[in-house]
């Protein structure tokens, strides 16, 4: 297959190097306050500080209440924590919104377009576009999905869109998670928390509201049941259990749906059907929504010491008598060398341009790209293309000497492993630090539904910021924290301020 | 509803309502003990602490004698006691984490929030007035959980399965309280209008907090009888132990009827309920108080085992 060097990365938009100043999405790179953020900016103005950090005080209270919490691995003191939820919101406009979400569900088809292509055919192999060892070799392909059919030939049923931006007009795709993305339960509940806090400034705003969420993923989930069920599906949750990081938001999900929420030992298969055990015997199971990775789900087809999953579930799942969420072997598009090829994909299976850009990146399995990233590691950012979490990545700006070297080391060994993209100027939002309000680098993830009626998206998402001064990470696992996302009508800058 | 999550809710509230009546026993306790010993009974009221709550061998093999601070410690929070309030609400909260979902909101506040509460109490070498808030705590959030659940639930299996699992506990609770002062309720040597036992027997009452309403039913002072009487076979007495078979039988009853069939569950709370109606105090002081009671734990053993049999595997 032939190198094609940087790829995509050269015929998408050149992000601003990080000497420019930074785009702060309140005021500009230019101190001019923007679209949307009017009413909040003198709110915000006219707000003493002590009503702020006493709102702040009041959002701590109310997370550890109900429970939002998160556990963090390899932390020996206190296995829960809540995540540092910041109460200034951030804002986009409905305009911004509109666009973004469009280039969301082209997003989400064309992932699904590609898996489905991956487990089958493999056109876009034949015609030359995207390497095969990169599908083949990929350590989340599942052999067994080419033999195995999913409903409405959906695969990625929950994606989330890691989203930056470094100016006002272009959103950057920063990871695609199409395996079990997490954190919209943070999603909501940040925005029932700023419901409480700030009753006056959704008086004043027009705030799309994003709580129909779990309607649309039941909904999701029900448009994919197996040709068999029922005419009201029953779907259920399967977690790994109330020790996994992410057990609250299971929780929360399987609660706000009204499904079960369930463990492993709770299901059984028999005659190559799901039951669950309950208190009036075996109940047919059609949807599993699984929060649990693919190596789990079933000890007879996959890790066989896992405690987690339900043996034979792979063969019920074959037969075509149960559908999981999302399919197996989705990890294949998480994979950062296949995130290269995103624009391309779109291109191949749409027949249209990508409306979110990529961040360039240099595929260090092709040897110039591996030159000139081992030529400027102190300038990019190197992630493997597995990794997730914000664990195993090099922030060339903001790392030592020995950090770097230790990456050069890696890089040589296994190229492959590897891919760089330049240091991008995240855009800041202010936020109320213990200093009072001062500019943060944040992220977003909005949750994008694919069911066999058609693509949702909720208008907003998950914003996550780093929370560090200068931070550019902002998993939560590293010291990141979150904020609500707004999707304002109306709010606009007068037209002769402009 | 799952298996997994019936047997959650049935043991988070049995540890909640454990909880409760050991903050009870602990508060009783702590009140007779100020009393001069002339006043006291023949044995130390923390020893009968310590078997009213069931766990008298785990404690002797900690500490050597029932004092005040051993058994408060051991009571309270001792590591080496798995049914220690602490422990209970910890179990309670675990429980109730892993069925986040069959708890409503108000419920899991109420958990979560006496879990994060019990953290902040320095549980060592507690002191008198610091005792009486953690116990206040306990049993307010007890009263709080049971009228958030009784408030807030559905009437779906759900809310019976958590039924079952208070009502169990409290009747085996309120039985192992009488049992333990079975001797002073016998009535040979009553001293009638007062003397030492009077406040034994009323402690009884205090424990389930039914001295005011004792007053209301039986107009007359406390007596030993009248107190077994009110304890066990009176209905309006909401912790008597036929008020509580009364309760378990209609949740186990809204049970078969929703799932269309009965086992040995609903068959053994019918006996045990059926027996209590049949029953007069002046015949069950005549064949034994401590049988009666012994009896008692034992089938209400039996039936929390045929529930779990019948539901929670």
């Amino acid at each position: 297959m032939a190198a094609k060097g940087q790829g995509s990365g050269q015929r998408t938009v050149q992000p601003k190097s990080g000497a420019k100043s930074v785009f702060d999405e309140m005021n500009g790179a230019d101190g001019v306050l923007r679209d949307g953020y009017h009413t909040l900016s003198r709110w915000l103005g006219e707000a003493p500080p002590e009503l702020l950090a006493n709102r702040k005080g009041e959002a701590e209270y109310f997370f550890r209440r109900i429970g939002i919490t998160f556990n963090v691995y390899g932390d020996a003191e206190g296995t829960e924590r809540i995540i540092p939820f910041d109460i200034v919101p951030r804002v986009l406009t409905m305009k911004e919104w509109d666009k973004l979400a469009k280039g969301l569900e082209q997003r989400v088809k064309a992932l699904n377009a590609f898996i489905g292509d991956a487990y089958g055919e493999r056109r876009i192999v034949k015609e030359g576009i995207v390497p095969e060892e990169l599908i083949l070799q990929n350590p989340a392909f599942e052999p067994a999905m080419t033999r195995i059919q999913p409903p409405g030939g959906v695969y990625v049923h929950i994606a989330g869109i890691d989203i930056v931006r470094d100016g006002p007009d272009d959103f950057y795709v920063l990871e695609d998670n199409a395996r079990t993305p997490s954190g919209v339960s943070y999603m909501l509940e940040n925005r029932e928390a700023m419901m409480r806090l700030f009753p006056e400034l959704f008086g004043k705003l027009k705030i799309a509201p994003v709580d129909n969420y779990c309607d649309n993923l039941l909904r999701t989930l029900r448009s994919v049941a197996p040709p068999g069920a029922s005419s009201e599906p029953v779907v259920v949750l399967l977690t790994p259990g109330p020790f996994n990081s992410a057990y609250y938001e299971h929780s929360f999900l399987a609660d706000k749906m009204g499904i079960e929420l369930v463990e492993g030992r709770d299901l059984f298969v028999r005659g190559n059907i799901v039951f669950m055990r309950t208190t009036e015997g075996p109940k047919r199971v059609d949807v599993i929504y699984r929060r649990v990775d693919d190596e789990f789900l079933d000890p007879l087809a996959f890790n066989p010491t896992s405690m987690l999953g339900v043996p034979g579930l792979m063969s019920a799942y074959a037969a075509g008598n149960v559908t999981i969420s999302n399919a197996v072997g989705t990890g294949i598009c998480d994979d950062k060398a296949i995130y290269s090829y995103m624009p391309e994909i779109v291109k191949f299976y749409l027949g249209e341009e990508p409306i979110l850009l990529n961040v360039p990146t240099w595929r260090c399995r092709e040897p110039q790209a591996l030159k000139y990233v081992l030529d400027h590691l102190p300038e990019l950012v190197v992630k493997e293309v597995n990794g997730s979490g914000g664990y195993g990545m090099l922030v060339g700006p903001h790392a030592t000497k020995e950090q770097i070297e230790i990456f050069r080391a890696k890089l040589v060994a296994h190229p492959e492993g590897f891919i760089a993209q330049p240091t991008l100027a995240l855009s800041t939002v202010p936020c109320f630090v213990d200093s009072g309000l001062a500019p943060r680098h944040v992220d977003l993830r909005p949750y994008v539904l694919c069911g066999a009626d058609g693509v949702r998206v909720v208008p907003g998402g998950l914003t996550r910021v780093a929370l560090k001064e200068g931070s550019l990470v902002v998993n939560s696992s590293q010291g990141g924290g979150t904020k609500d996302t707004w999707v304002v009508e109306g709010d606009l800058t007068p037209l002769g301020d402009r | 509803m799952l298996s997994r999550t019936a047997d959650s809710l049935y043991w988070l509230s049995r540890y909640i309502e454990r909880a409760e009546n050991l903050a009870r026993i602990l508060g009783v306790a702590e009140r007779l003990s100020t009393l001069p010993s002339a006043y006291a009974g023949a044995s130390s009221e923390w020893e009968s602490a310590i078997a009213t709550a069931a766990c008298g061998p785990a404690f002797f093999n900690t500490y050597s004698h029932a004092s005040r601070a051993n058994v408060i410690e051991f009571i309270v929070a001792s590591e080496a006691n798995d049914s220690s309030i602490r422990k209970c609400v910890e179990t309670a909260r675990t429980n109730a984490r892993s069925v986040r979902t069959a708890l409503t909101t108000e419920m899991w506040e109420i958990i979560n929030g006496l879990w994060h509460e019990v953290q902040k109490f320095k549980l060592k070498n507690i002191d008198p007035s610091q005792l009486a808030k953690f116990l206040t705590v306990i049993q307010e959030a007890s009263l709080r959980f049971d009228g958030a659940a009784y408030r807030t639930m559905l009437r779906t299996d759900h809310f019976h399965f958590q039924r079952i699992g208070m009502f169990l506990e409290r009747s085996d609770n309120i039985a192992r309280l009488m049992d333990v002062k079975y001797h002073v309720l016998l009535p040979e040597q009553e001293p009638v209008g007062g003397g030492l036992d009077y406040f034994q027997w009323s402690a009884i009452l205090r424990a389930v907090g039914a001295l005011t309403s004792y007053n209301w039913v039986y107009r007359d002072n406390v007596k030993p009888w009248l107190v077994a009487d009110f304890m066990i076979l009176r209905l309006e007495q909401p912790r008597s132990l036929i008020s509580s078979y009364e309760n378990l039988n209609r949740q186990l009853d809204s049970l078969s009827e929703k799932y269309g069939r009965q086992g040995q569950a609903q068959r053994l709370a019918r006996v045990t309920f059926a027996n209590l109606q049949n029953q007069n105090i002046d015949d069950l002081f005549q064949s034994g108080l401590h049988e009666f009671l012994t009896g008692f734990i034992q089938s209400n053993d039996a039936l929390g085992a045929a529930v779990t049999e019948q539901y929670l595997l």
